[in-house]
């Protein structure tokens, strides 16, 4: 029932909104979540549990009411105790089979005793019938149902600073955001509910003058310069050094705060007695969010099951909302004397201490008509012949707390268990984290507000603003929890976790079969893990746990709360990538050409370039082909290009390479090798002599940006005389390939090209199409052939000309795969794909390139060893029979040896020029000469025949790269 | 995200920089044994406490020193290389 306007209710009366629920019609009001509009429509039952599909209510009102979920169209798993109804809605219940009313799983809780706790455990052990299991769990258990034609939606993530963070704002949060902002800190305060105020707004105890508190602390904090209030926004987690995810509906708020002070409150737990789940039967505070926040009247004639001062609270707010109250049952021995309770009985209300409810009584639609009270002794045992029932539809629990202190367990607070609290409590907080209100087991409303001051000036200090004064905070005297707010019953249904319908009785038979330890019992029994993740459940079982091991809640401890605190959608967490992807600056030109381009490290590169017509395969020979009979051109721009300048230069690179370079000609270039200091290949390249204390060297494409990190590094290290520059983005780099090349390149510069002037492996500056360039006459593909290093800028132009004076010689472009191709035919390694982390050079016959004798480079000592040592493989040439037409092997295919692995493919191809496949491989050093036959195991398990030869495959002695007379 | 300040550009979140390792003195090339050196290439401590650390601050290419306490997981100080002071 709608109750008259309430001072700070969430409602926009003037709209009324519609929707349906269950295929029936309902109305409530704007700002009605979709329980209170339901339950103030009189809809008391709103869901179905987990396990037995027994029919719940309203239980939090918090945000952990998992059996009040609905689908919302695509949105499934809405949480319809906090989730505002919109017009249009149409929402059904989740985990029901035919509808809420007639669930057809509703009867399952007659078989629970054939669902023992562990249940998953036991069924899932019998390999044989886990398909079985699986089946028929997959069917009944799980939330709601997704629809795969939901769009995918990726959010972009924001990015916000702050001094001081405040997490809830609530009295304590407040009043600490206020304290911080005075003192001249730029505060944020978010509280994950649609207004600020907390539990100021609603824990009233029937006294109008105590929400002024709150109100006035609100109003502030709004009009405060420094403060900005983060409304429908909750904290989502707590990473290292301040870092906190904001969630609110629209998206994710990365947030980095100085200090972060955590006044998250406490979630009320509660009580365990048979059919405690009943539709009606609340925590208190969920009775006092329906009337102060939705003006929903809970019930119209209520029980209270108190343990501590709130729970007289809910008794005058019911009886101020208009609700009979027909008695208060207090768990403990004795009231203690408040004027809450002396109110109370001035109201005829009747108070009973050392009373605990026995057990709840159903209608005939499963929803509370009543309750058994019941007198209990010291230890929480039933009074035998003390039972009396009392008629009512509404029965609040306040009879404890569970700290909201997830968040501070991610930080690291070391906690500690309060025996007068009966909670557990910050005792060591992190550095720049602070506590505050409940979660810091301060409950009465005016030490909240202190210690949230004292907390306020502590986080400002952190950050640097003023200094943490001394704020007096009285201790508590009377314990917010009780210490055993569970009633046994014979016949169970006492539950413990809502989510997961686990009982009393569960926990005991848990601990039986050995699981005594929390962490062995959560898992065991899954208690804490469902959608509230215990956030109602793991301080009961921890209680229950203690109790039957004879231990302190202390000793039993505590299991990990992991982010994020609520579900999050996905949709939330897919915001946008940051891997950086490089294009070269010919990458348009590639494009217009129709390359098919494949990812190379960062880099996109043309894998190669599709012809109308002709398959993939087809394009890559003729590339390749071009190279070998006329000419061709390559974009090799992705190269690492670096240089270093200086008089100890030469040095420099004598340390970091395997071979010498003091020795080189200006105007030459060489072959360079990079170890790591256990003498793995790690890098290669080309260094050119450009003066006598200038060198330009290129370095692997992928490699490009760890080599040059690990150069600087060095050369901090060794503090040579010399600099190091990268040139890899501000050069365009492209090879000139085959036997036309020198005729190409001849029409656009009047550098000299003859052999006796710029000979094989030299470099050369000139002017090539009136672009300044370095070039460098190289043979990786085995063919005559100019590799030309330009300012990226000049990269198009460059290429433009080059494709145009080849026209007649039959120029055209080839890509990755047909380079791969050509340099295998030359029996040319790839460093990374012919090499891995363990290959040294030895094994890849590089000995020529490793100069022992030098004083050091980098892996000399581990590579003295290595020689001396027998060789365990050794890369070679192999090639299949020469009409082989069967399935063809891949690269790390193994190579088997009389039963054993004795080594595997790095590299294979057919190679047209060859006529047969052709490949390297890792082999066994006894099986290094050629013609020794072997065999490779494909991934159908078959064997295909090959023989070891010699490399280069095609054109052994290097004649296409000399000037034959 | 933890956060980790470069001598040259400030505070910046670690997602910026790159770990390289501790700083461990090689022994003698020369004069060491093989199984001396082979425990300096291969063996790391791993052991909770101070170490000092190469660190490089990727965008700027920096490179620098921190002082990380790996035990209470706290950087203590950062510098540049010989300017330890």
């Amino acid at each position: 029932m709608r109750l008259p306007a309430m001072p700070d209710e969430w409602l926009d009366r003037s709209r009324t909104v519609r929707f349906r629920f269950e295929g029936r019609a309902f109305e409530g009001v704007a700002g009605d979540s979709i329980a209170s509009a339901l339950w103030a429509a009189g809809q008391r039952t709103q869901g179905r549990s987990f396990k037995y599909h027994r029919v719940r209510g309203i239980l939090s009102a918090a945000n952990h009411d998992v059996n009040v979920m609905v689908q919302d169209g695509q949105k499934l798993n809405t949480r319809g105790d906090v989730v505002a109804v919109r017009e249009g809605m149409d929402l059904t219940a989740v985990n029901t089979f035919g509808g809420l009313a007639k669930d057809r799983a509703r009867h399952l809780g007659m078989f629970a005793r054939f669902l023992p706790v562990g249940f998953y455990y036991k069924a899932f052990h019998n390999k044989r019938l886990f398909p079985m299991w699986e089946r028929v769990f997959r069917r009944i258990t799980g939330l709601g149902v997704v629809d795969f034609s939901t769009p995918h939606i990726r959010t972009a993530k924001r990015y916000d600073f702050c001094d001081v963070l405040v997490i809830g704002a609530g009295p304590s949060g407040l009043s600490a955001a206020l304290s911080a902002a005075d003192a001249g800190a730029r505060v944020v305060i978010c509280d994950e509910n649609a207004r600020a105020g907390g539990s100021g707004l609603y824990q009233l105890g029937g006294d109008a003058v105590r929400r002024q508190h709150t109100r006035t602390l609100l109003d502030r904090v709004k009009s405060h310069a420094n403060i900005r209030l983060l409304e429908g926004t909750y904290a989502g987690a707590y990473y290292a050094d301040q870092w906190v995810p904001l969630i609110d509906a629209d998206r994710m708020t990365k947030m980095r705060a100085k200090a972060v002070i955590v006044a998250s409150g406490a979630f009320e737990q509660p009580a365990v007695f048979r059919n405690n789940d009943l539709p009606g039967v609340m925590n208190g505070s969920a009775m006092q969010r329906l009337i102060y926040r939705y003006a929903v009247k809970p019930a119209g004639n209520a029980v209270v099951l108190a343990a501590n001062a709130d729970g007289y609270r809910v008794a005058l707010d019911l009886i101020a909302a208009g609700a009979s109250v027909a008695a208060v049952l207090d768990m403990r021995a004795s009231v203690p004397p408040s004027a809450q309770a002396d109110a109370l009985r001035a109201k005829g209300v009747e108070i009973l201490a050392g009373h605990a409810v026995y057990e709840a009584h159903a209608d005939g639609k499963g929803e509370l008509a009543g309750i058994t009270a019941c007198r209990i002794d010291g230890s929480g045992r039933v009074v035998s012949g003390s039972q009396r029932r009392i008629a009512c539809d509404g029965l609040a629990m306040s009879t404890g707390w569970a700290p909201a202190a997830n968040l501070l367990y991610q930080a690291g607070t070391k906690m500690r268990f309060d025996e007068l609290l009966q909670q557990f409590v910050p005792d060591q907080l992190p550095e720049g984290v602070f506590a505050c209100g409940r979660v810091n087991g301060v409950f009465k409303l005016e030490s909240r507000i202190a210690d949230g001051q004292r907390a306020g000036l502590a986080a400002a200090a952190h950050a640097g603003h003023g200094t943490a004064g001394s704020v007096d905070v009285p201790a508590e005297t009377e314990s917010p929890s009780h210490a055993w707010p569970i009633v046994a019953h014979p016949d169970g249904k006492n539950f413990v976790d809502f989510d997961e319908d686990l009982q009393v009785k569960d926990f005991e038979n848990a601990v039986q079969e050995g699981y005594d330890n929390i962490e062995l019992l959560k898992r065991f029994s899954t208690v804490g893990m469902g959608p509230s993740q215990g956030k109602h459940s793991n301080m009961t079982a921890l209680r229950i746990l203690a109790r039957l091991t004879g231990k302190s809640p202390q000793q039993v401890g505590t299991t990990t709360a992991r982010p994020f605190f609520h579900p999050v959608p996905l949709s939330h967490l897919a915001g946008r990538g940051f891997s950086p992807q490089r294009h070269s600056p010919l990458h348009g030109r590639h494009a217009a050409l129709g390359a098919v381009f494949m990812q190379a490290g960062a880099w996109e590169r043309p894998e190669y370039y599709a012809v109308e017509g002709k398959s993939r395969i087809d394009c890559i020979r003729e590339e390749a082909r071009r190279v070998r009979t006329a000419v061709a051109l390559i974009d090799v721009g992705t190269l690492g290009k670096l240089e270093i300048r200086g008089p100890q230069a030469a040095e420099f690179l004598n340390r970091c390479y395997t071979g010498r370079y003091d020795n080189m000609k200006v105007g030459a270039t060489r072959y360079a090798v990079m170890c790591d200091e256990s003498g793995v290949l790690s890098d290669e390249g080309v260094v050119a002599r450009i003066a006598e204390d200038v060198f330009y060297f290129t370095t692997t494409s992928s490699g490009a940006a760890t080599v040059y990190r690990e150069l600087s590094r060095l050369n901090i290290e060794w503090k040579l005389d010399c600099g190091l520059i990268n040139l890899t983005g501000s050069y365009s780099a492209m090879n000139l390939a085959g036997p036309a090349s020198r005729k190409v390149l001849a029409q656009l510069t009047d550098m000299d090209l003859s052999s006796a002037a710029f000979p094989y492996l030299a470099v050369r500056s000139g002017s090539v199409a009136g672009i300044p360039v370095r070039m460098m006459r190289v043979g990786f593909v085995g063919e005559w052939g100019y590799e030309i290093h330009v300012p990226a800028e000049y990269g198009p132009t460059l290429w433009d000309a080059l494709m145009k004076a080849g026209e007649s010689a039959g120029i055209g472009p080839f890509g990755v795969e047909a380079q791969r191709l050509l340099r295998l035919e030359k029996g040319h390694l790839i460093v990374s794909q012919d090499t891995d982390g363990l290959t040294n050079p030895f094994e890849v016959g590089m000995d020529w390139a490793v100069k022992l004798d030098k004083p050091f480079f980098t892996g000399k000592r581990s590579l003295q060893i290595v020689k001396k040592m027998p060789l365990k493989r050794k890369l070679v040439g192999f090639r299949l029979a020469e009409n082989y037409s069967g399935e063809v092997p891949k690269e790390c295919h193994l190579i088997i040896e009389n039963g054993d692995i004795a080594g595997r493919v790095t590299s294979i191809s057919w190679s047209p020029h060859v006529g047969r496949y052709i490949g390297l491989a890792f082999v066994l050093p006894s099986m290094t000469e050629p013609g020794t036959p072997f065999s490779i195991r494909i991934t159908d398990g078959s064997m295909v025949a090959a023989e070891v030869c010699s490399t280069p495959f095609f054109d052994p002695k290097d004649e296409r790269q000399k000037e034959i007379e | 995200m933890k956060l980790m300040t470069c001598p040259m550009n400030g505070t910046r979140p670690i997602s910026e920089f790159a770990y390289w390792g501790e700083i461990r003195p090689a022994p003698d090339a020369d004069t060491c044994t093989d199984d001396q050196w082979a425990d300096y290439v291969f063996n790391r401590n791993g052991a909770p406490g101070v170490k000092k650390e190469w660190w490089c601050h990727t965008p700027s290419n920096t490179w620098f020193i921190a002082e990380r306490d790996t035990e209470k997981d706290k950087v203590l100080r950062t510098y540049l290389h010989g300017e330890d002071k």
